[in-house]
C-alpha cells in the first residue's frame, strides 16, 4: 500500500488511478468496484483494509446470510428470549431474575496451523463475547473433530488443541463441562475446533454493542496492539489452504489468559458501576470490526485517532493496526464524566486503557493518523451492507447413490459370540471409546458450581446457591448423518442435544449453532448448507427453542474434498434445582431398566456401520420432533419427581453403548433381555432417535409406568442393574473389566 | 566434541506474555530504562565428531522440526567452542 505520502482521503481523491492490492486482501473484483461506488472514489489503504476484512466470508456471512435469515423468520414464540441474533451472543431468561448468555464459535483453521494457540485463542474469543454481553463467564464447552485417530497428524493436532483449551480455560478459572471428540478421516486437513461458553448475569445487566450519545468517549482497553493475526480474518478464515497466499506477518495469534482474566474482572466492575454505554470485544477483524459495528449500531458517527492506540510494535502501519487481531482487547463507549472512573478501574486491574476517539453526531466513521484523515466511511456500509451472495446450490449427483447404498443390508452378526465381539469392537472404537484421557486435562470443577460434566449427557452449572437454580448445556453434531441427508442430519443434531439436556433433568430453552461446511463456491456444499439450515430452523420452530446466535465456518476443505457437512448444535436448558439432576451412572443394584421410545432397524450412518464395515450409506435415522418433546417432558418430570435414578440418551452406538457407559461409570453391571418383537442385533445397535434408557427404583415402577402410559410414550422393560458384567440373556456376557479395558484403553493407547 | 547453540525466539510480531511480565516487574524492582523484554529458549547441543556442513544441516533440521515451532518462533544456529564454521543457518 502506498505509504509515502500518507494515503489520506484527500490523497486518494487526488490519485484515483493508484492500484490497490484488493485481490491480495481477499476482495473479488466486483466487491472492490462496489467499495469504489459506495465511496465515490478509490478507497484509501486503511479503508480497503477495513472493507476487505469486514466483507470477508468470516465477518460478513456473505454466502450464508440468505439462508440464515430463516432462523429469524421461523423463530418460535419464546418468552425466554431476551436478546436474539445479531449481538455478540444471545441472552435467555432462566428465571429468578437471572439471564444466561451462551454461544458456540469455530476456530478451525487457526487450530490446524498452530493447534495450541489456535485452540487457546478460540476459548479466549468466545469468552470475550460473553463478557461483552455484561455476563460473568461460568463455563466453557468444546466440540472437537479430528482426522483419523491413528493418523500421525492427528497426534500433532489433537494434543496441541487439548492442551490449548485446557491451558487457557484452566488459567481463566473456567470449568470445561462438555463438548465432543469425534474422529473421521474427512477432518484430516480440517479439524473442527469449536468453542462454546456460558455466562450468567442479572436481567438489568445486559449490555449491547452500540455507540450512542455524541461526545461519549471510545476507550480501547486490554492488551497492546501488535502485528499478530493480520489478515487472519480475510485470508486465513476465508480461503482454502491450497490457494492461501503467504502473508508477510504470521496469521497466528498468541493469547495470554492472565490478561483475559484481568479483562473479565475489570469489565464486570465497570458494568457494576454503570460506567458503560456500549461495548464490543475485538475478535476477527480487530479494530475495523469494533469501530464499525459500534458506530453502525449506535445513533451517530465516530471519530478515532489511531495514533492513540497503544502498540506493541511501533513499526505497524495504520492498515495493520486496523486489521490486527491481537487478543485480549475490548472497546467500550463511556460518557465523558465517567471516563476517569473507568480508567481508574482499568488501572486497578493493571489493564492498559486509552481513549482513542469519541462518538459524533454525524453518521460517518472517521479515522485519523498523524493528523491526516485516512478513513471516512458510512460505518453501516462496512459492518452491515457487505456483499450478499445467492450462491448456486444443487443436490450433488452422488447423493442418490449414497442413499441407495443401504446400511441395513450389511452383513449382521449371527451368533452370541459375534455380537459380543462386535460390542467390544464398538465400545473400544475411537469414536465410542471413553474420552476421559482428553477431558481430564481440563478443569471441570473450578469455581465449585459444576453439577455435571463430561461424560454426562449434558454439562450442568449451578447458578444460584440458595435456590439451586441451574443451567445445562449439550453440544451435538453428527457429520455422517448430515452427509447422508443434511436436512435430517441437522435435525438429528438438534434432537440429540435437546434430548441430552432433558435427560439430565433440565428444560431445553434455546439453541446456538456452529455450522461447519466446505466451500460455498461448490454448489453441492451450498446445497448441504441450505438443507442443514432449513432443517435446523424447522426443527427449532417445532421444538420451541429459538436460535439465539452462532457462527458459520466455511471453506473447511482440502482441494476438492470437503468435510462432512457438520452442523454442531448447542442446546441450553434450565433446571429449578440442580439437586434433582439425573446422572448417567447406574446407582443401585436391583433397579429396573426401561427403554423409552421406539426401536427400528436404522443403521444408516451408524457407529456400527462405521466400526464393523467402514461403511457410510443409506438414510440416517428418522426424526420425530414431537416424540423428542414428549420424551423430554417425561425425563424432566421423572427427574423432578424422583422417579428415576439414572438416565442416558441413546445416540451413536445405540442401546449397548449407552448401557456400557452407564455400567462403567456406576461400577455396576446390567442384565438385559431382548424385548419381544426385536432381534438382539437391532435391540443393541440400532440408532433410532427419540430414545433413552432409564433406571427406575422398584418403589417407583408403577408410578413411572403410569406416567408414560398416560402420556403415550412407548416404554419397554429391558432388564435390571445387577452384578459386574453386562449380560444379554441367551446371547453373551461381558465383564466390566473387559469392557473397561476396551472402552478406556483406546484413546490413551493412541495418543498418550 | 563441539557445542552448537540453538536460540529460539518468538517471532517479533508474536505476543510474549512472559517477556511482558518480566518487563513489568523491572521498574518495581528498581531497574529503570528497559523498554521491552522478550524471552526465548537456548539449547546447547554437544555434537559428536566434527561440526561440518552436514552436521549443521542436521541440526538445522532438528531445530526446525522439533526445537522451534516455526509457525510462531524463529531460531538461529551457531557453533560454540570450535572454530566458526561458515554457513550457520538463518
Amino acid at each position: 500500500m502506498s505509504r509515502t505520502p500518507l494515503d489520506t482521503v484527500e490523497h486518494a481523491t487526488a490519485t484515483p488511478d493508484v492500484e490497490l492490492p484488493w485481490a491480495e486482501l481477499g476482495l473479488k473484483k466486483d466487491e472492490y468496484e462496489r467499495v469504489v461506488e459506495i465511496l465515490g472514489r478509490r478507497p484509501t489503504g486503511a479503508e480497503l483494509a477495513m472493507y476487505s476484512v469486514m466483507w470477508s466470508e468470516h465477518c460478513s456471512y456473505k454466502s450464508s446470510k440468505v439462508h440464515l435469515r430463516q432462523f429469524g423468520e421461523k423463530a418460535p414464540e419464546s418468552d425466554a428470549m431476551l436478546v436474539g441474533i445479531g449481538e455478540n451472543a444471545g441472552v435467555v431468561d432462566v428465571g429468578q431474575g437471572y439471564a444466561v448468555t451462551f454461544k458456540v464459535e469455530s476456530h478451525n483453521h487457526p487450530s490446524y496451523v498452530e493447534p495450541y494457540q489456535g485452540a487457546a485463542t478460540g476459548v479466549g474469543g468466545i469468552v470475550r463475547d460473553i463478557i461483552a454481553m455484561g455476563a460473568r463467564p461460568v463455563a466453557v464447552v468444546d466440540p472437537l473433530r479430528f482426522g483419523a485417530a491413528d493418523h500421525p497428524d492427528t497426534k500433532r493436532v489433537l494434543p496441541g488443541v487439548v492442551a490449548g483449551i485446557g491451558g487457557y480455560g484452566n488459567c481463566l478459572g473456567l470449568p470445561n463441562i462438555g463438548g465432543e471428540v469425534v474422529f473421521d478421516a474427512c477432518y484430516q486437513g480440517n479439524p473442527l475446533v469449536n468453542a462454546g461458553a456460558i455466562g450468567v448475569m442479572r436481567h438489568e445487566d445486559i449490555h449491547l454493542a452500540k455507540a450512542s450519545g455524541a461526545g461519549n468517549k471510545v476507550i480501547l482497553y486490554g492488551a497492546r496492539t501488535g502485528g499478530d493475526g493480520i489478515g487472519g480474518a480475510s485470508i486465513l478464515a476465508s480461503e482454502t489452504f491450497d490457494d492461501a497466499k503467504p502473508s508477510k506477518r504470521p496469521a497466528v495469534q498468541v493469547g495470554d489468559p492472565f490478561q483475559e482474566k484481568l479483562l473479565i474482572e475489570c469489565t464486570l466492575e465497570a458494568f457494576a458501576e454503570k460506567l458503560v454505554v456500549g461495548i464490543q470485544d475485538l475478535g476477527a477483524a480487530g479494530l475495523s470490526c469494533a469501530t464499525s459495528e459500534l458506530a453502525s449500531n449506535g445513533s451517530g458517527g465516530m471519530r478515532v485517532t489511531l495514533d492513540d492506540v497503544p502498540l506493541r510494535d511501533s513499526t505497524l502501519s495504520p492498515e495493520e493496526i486496523l486489521m490486527s487481531e491481537s487478543q485480549e482487547r475490548m472497546c467500550a463507549v463511556v460518557e465523558p464524566e465517567k471516563v476517569d472512573r473507568f480508567l481508574e478501574i482499568c488501572d486497578k486491574w493493571d489493564v492498559i486503557a486509552t481513549v482513542i476517539g469519541e462518538v459524533t453526531d454525524g453518521d460517518r466513521l472517521e479515522i485519523f493518523w498523524h493528523g491526516g484523515k485516512i478513513v471516512d466511511v458510512d460505518p453501516r456500509t462496512v459492518a452491515h451492507d457487505g456483499p450478499v451472495y445467492e450462491r448456486p446450490y444443487a443436490r450433488p449427483d452422488w447423493q442418490d447413490a449414497l442413499q441407495a447404498d443401504d446400511a441395513n443390508k450389511l452383513p449382521r452378526p449371527q451368533t452370541g459370540d459375534e455380537l459380543k465381539d462386535q460390542v467390544l469392537k464398538l465400545v473400544g472404537s475411537p469414536n465410542q471409546a471413553s474420552k476421559q484421557w482428553i477431558t481430564q486435562q481440563y478443569d471441570h470443577f473450578v469455581q465449585g458450581n459444576t453439577v455435571l460434566a463430561q461424560p454426562e449427557d449434558s454439562g450442568m452449572i449451578r447458578v444460584d446457591e440458595e435456590s439451586g437454580l441451574g443451567v445445562a448445556i449439550a453440544t451435538d453434531g453428527n457429520g455422517r448423518y448430515a452427509k447422508l441427508d443434511p436436512y435430517t442430519g441437522a435435525q438429528l443434531a438438534l434432537a440429540e442435544a435437546y434430548r441430552n439436556v432433558a435427560t439430565t433433568g433440565a428444560k431445553p430453552l434455546a439453541v446456538s449453532d456452529c455450522l461447519n461446511f466446505g466451500s460455498p463456491e461448490d454448489p453441492a456444499v451450498m446445497w448441504q448448507f441450505a438443507e442443514a439450515v432449513r432443517g435446523l430452523a424447522d426443527g427449532c420452530l417445532q421444538l420451541g427453542t429459538p436460535v439465539t446466535g452462532g457462527n458459520v465456518s466455511l471453506y473447511n476443505q482440502t482441494g476438492e474434498a470437503a468435510i462432512h457437512p457438520t452442523p454442531v448444535v448447542a442446546v441450553l436448558g434450565v433446571i429449578d434445582d440442580v439437586a434433582r439432576r439425573t446422572p448417567v451412572a447406574f446407582q443401585e443394584d436391583g433397579q429396573l431398566l426401561y427403554l423409552l421410545g421406539d426401536t427400528r432397524e436404522e443403521f444408516g450412518g451408524s457407529a456400527w456401520s462405521q466400526v464393523i464395515h467402514d461403511h457410510l450409506g443409506g438414510l440416517p435415522p428418522k426424526v420425530d420432533l414431537e416424540r423428542e418433546r414428549l420424551l423430554g417432558e417425561i425425563l424432566i418430570s421423572a427427574s423432578r419427581d424422583g422417579m428415576i435414578d439414572s438416565a442416558h440418551d441413546l445416540s451413536d452406538g445405540g442401546l449397548v453403548q449407552a448401557v456400557v457407559e452407564s455400567a462403567l461409570l456406576g461400577g455396576k453391571g446390567a442384565r438385559l433381555v431382548v424385548p419381544d418383537g426385536l432381534d438382539a442385533f437391532t435391540f443393541l445397535f440400532s440408532e433410532s432417535a427419540g430414545r433413552a434408557v432409564v433406571a427406575v427404583p422398584r418403589s417407583e415402577e408403577v408410578r413411572f409406568n403410569d406416567m408414560c402410559g398416560a402420556r403415550g410414550l412407548p416404554v419397554t422393560r429391558i432388564g435390571v442393574v445387577d452384578g459386574d458384567a453386562v449380560e444379554v440373556q441367551g446371547e453373551f456376557s461381558l465383564s466390566l473389566t473387559e469392557l473397561r479395558e476396551a472402552h478406556e484403553g483406546t484413546i490413551p493407547g493412541l495418543l498418550a | 566434541m563441539a557445542r552448537v547453540v540453538v536460540d529460539v525466539m518468538l517471532k517479533p510480531e508474536i505476543l510474549d506474555p512472559q517477556g511482558q511480565a518480566v518487563q513489568r516487574a523491572l521498574p518495581r524492582l528498581g531497574f529503570e530504562g528497559i523498554s521491552d523484554v522478550r524471552q526465548g529458549k537456548r539449547f546447547e547441543l554437544e555434537v559428536d565428531g566434527p561440526v561440518d556442513e552436514a552436521a549443521l544441516a542436521r541440526i538445522h533440521d532438528l531445530a526446525e522440526s522439533f526445537l522451534a515451532n516455526t509457525v510462531i518462533e524463529d531460531f538461529t544456529v551457531k557453533v560454540e567452542s570450535e572454530d566458526v564454521v561458515a554457513g550457520a543457518a538463518k
